[in-house]
């Protein structure tokens, strides 16, 4: 995920300079908004010259998704310092939340210094390579070419079959799916993953509880929070 | 342009830290019914696999509208799910993801 995150951040970095953007624009999108689609968008927008507040408004509907990632992880993180919550906040991306979360359920408890490995494998290559791409990005050959276009969607889809510990979670994912699509293809790609979201819960929940399935409501997560590193591959 | 977009850079960030910040700094999560923190612990399995499908089953059509489309990297994806299902191993599943989609694409298939 760390090479994708690279070779999409050289190619936003390519993208914006093309669209206008000195260094320092496009790197103040990077260090300050830290999400890719909703940074490759206002490319593409002010390119195109729309008005900053329609730029605005869709980036509030694309990374609203963002409140589901943080509801999730709010009870495993509830016990932790709220400055250290607000920081964690800031880099709660696609990638860190699905690698923390298969992380903090495959070991039963939170794990802050693995949210910040995290983090930090999808953070350090996009700043990086946002650089490099506004710097020098039309050397590099074309993402799709190299297959890195399927990194994304192939990690999330692993990871959500690391998360999956019961009937319920198995439901849940295979609602969000289908709906999600469905949603997407009705409105919006954000539109349906937000729905997906929302609504595969819902559909776990409605499957009756079987006493193997994890997600049952005093399972709750321990909150210890010691070292150990971020291993979804054994 | 210098440093113009910046006011617009912070302006985006202004509208996604809430986003990302106000569960995570919301007082008395712990305290919510075990219905609410049972639907939250739903919510990963179902955001990611909604992620994935849509990524991959969902792309712009004419005129923007979206549209549904199956190929070869819907394939890698469930190839990748599968693995990581049989082997718990996911770099092992994403390089073969990205092989299956190079190798398809570089013969034509794709």
């Amino acid at each position: 995920m760390s090479v994708a995150a690279a070779a999409f951040g050289v190619v936003y970095g390519l993208a914006a300079r093309g669209a206008g953007f000195s260094l320092v624009d496009a790197m103040a999108m990077s260090l300050i908004v830290f999400a890719g689609a909703s940074q490759f968008a206002a490319v593409g927008f002010v390119a195109q010259g729309m008005p900053w507040i329609a730029i605005v408004g869709f980036t509030f509907l694309l990374n609203a998704r963002h409140v589901l990632y943080s509801a999730a992880l709010a009870p495993w993180l509830q016990r932790k310092p709220r400055p250290e919550r607000a920081a964690i906040a800031h880099v709660l991306t696609d990638e860190s939340f699905a690698l923390s979360l298969a992380h903090f359920g495959r070991i039963g408890r939170a794990d802050v210094p693995g949210y910040w490995v995290a983090a930090a494998f999808i953070w350090l290559p996009w700043q990086a390579a946002t650089v490099a791409g506004w710097l020098g990005g039309q050397l590099m050959p074309d993402p799709t070419a190299l297959g890195l276009d399927v990194v994304f969607p192939a990690a999330m889809g692993a990871l959500a079959v690391a998360v999956i510990t019961g009937r319920r979670e198995l439901a849940a994912a295979i609602g969000g799916a289908i709906v999600g699509v469905a949603a997407a293809l009705l409105t919006s790609t954000s539109i349906g993953i937000i729905a997906g979201g929302l609504i595969g819960p819902a559909i776990g929940l409605a499957i009756p509880r079987r006493g193997s399935d994890a997600t049952t409501p005093d399972d709750a997560p321990s909150l210890d929070g010691h070292d150990e590193s971020i291993g979804v591959a054994p | 342009m210098n440093g113009d977009l910046v006011l617009l850079a912070i302006l985006m960030g202004a509208v996604t830290y809430p986003s990302r910040a106000v569960p995570l700094l919301a007082p008395g999560i712990e305290r919510l019914p075990p219905a609410v923190l049972a639907y939250l612990r739903l919510v990963g399995p179902a955001v990611l696999a909604a992620l994935a499908a849509v990524n991959v089953l969902v792309i712009e059509g004419p005129g923007g509208r979206p549209q549904l489309h199956v190929g070869v990297e819907t394939l890698a994806v469930l190839v990748a799910v599968a693995i990581v299902a049989w082997r718990r191993n996911l770099l092992l599943g994403v390089a073969i993801a990205v092989g299956l989609v190079v190798l398809a694409r570089s013969t034509g298939i794709a």
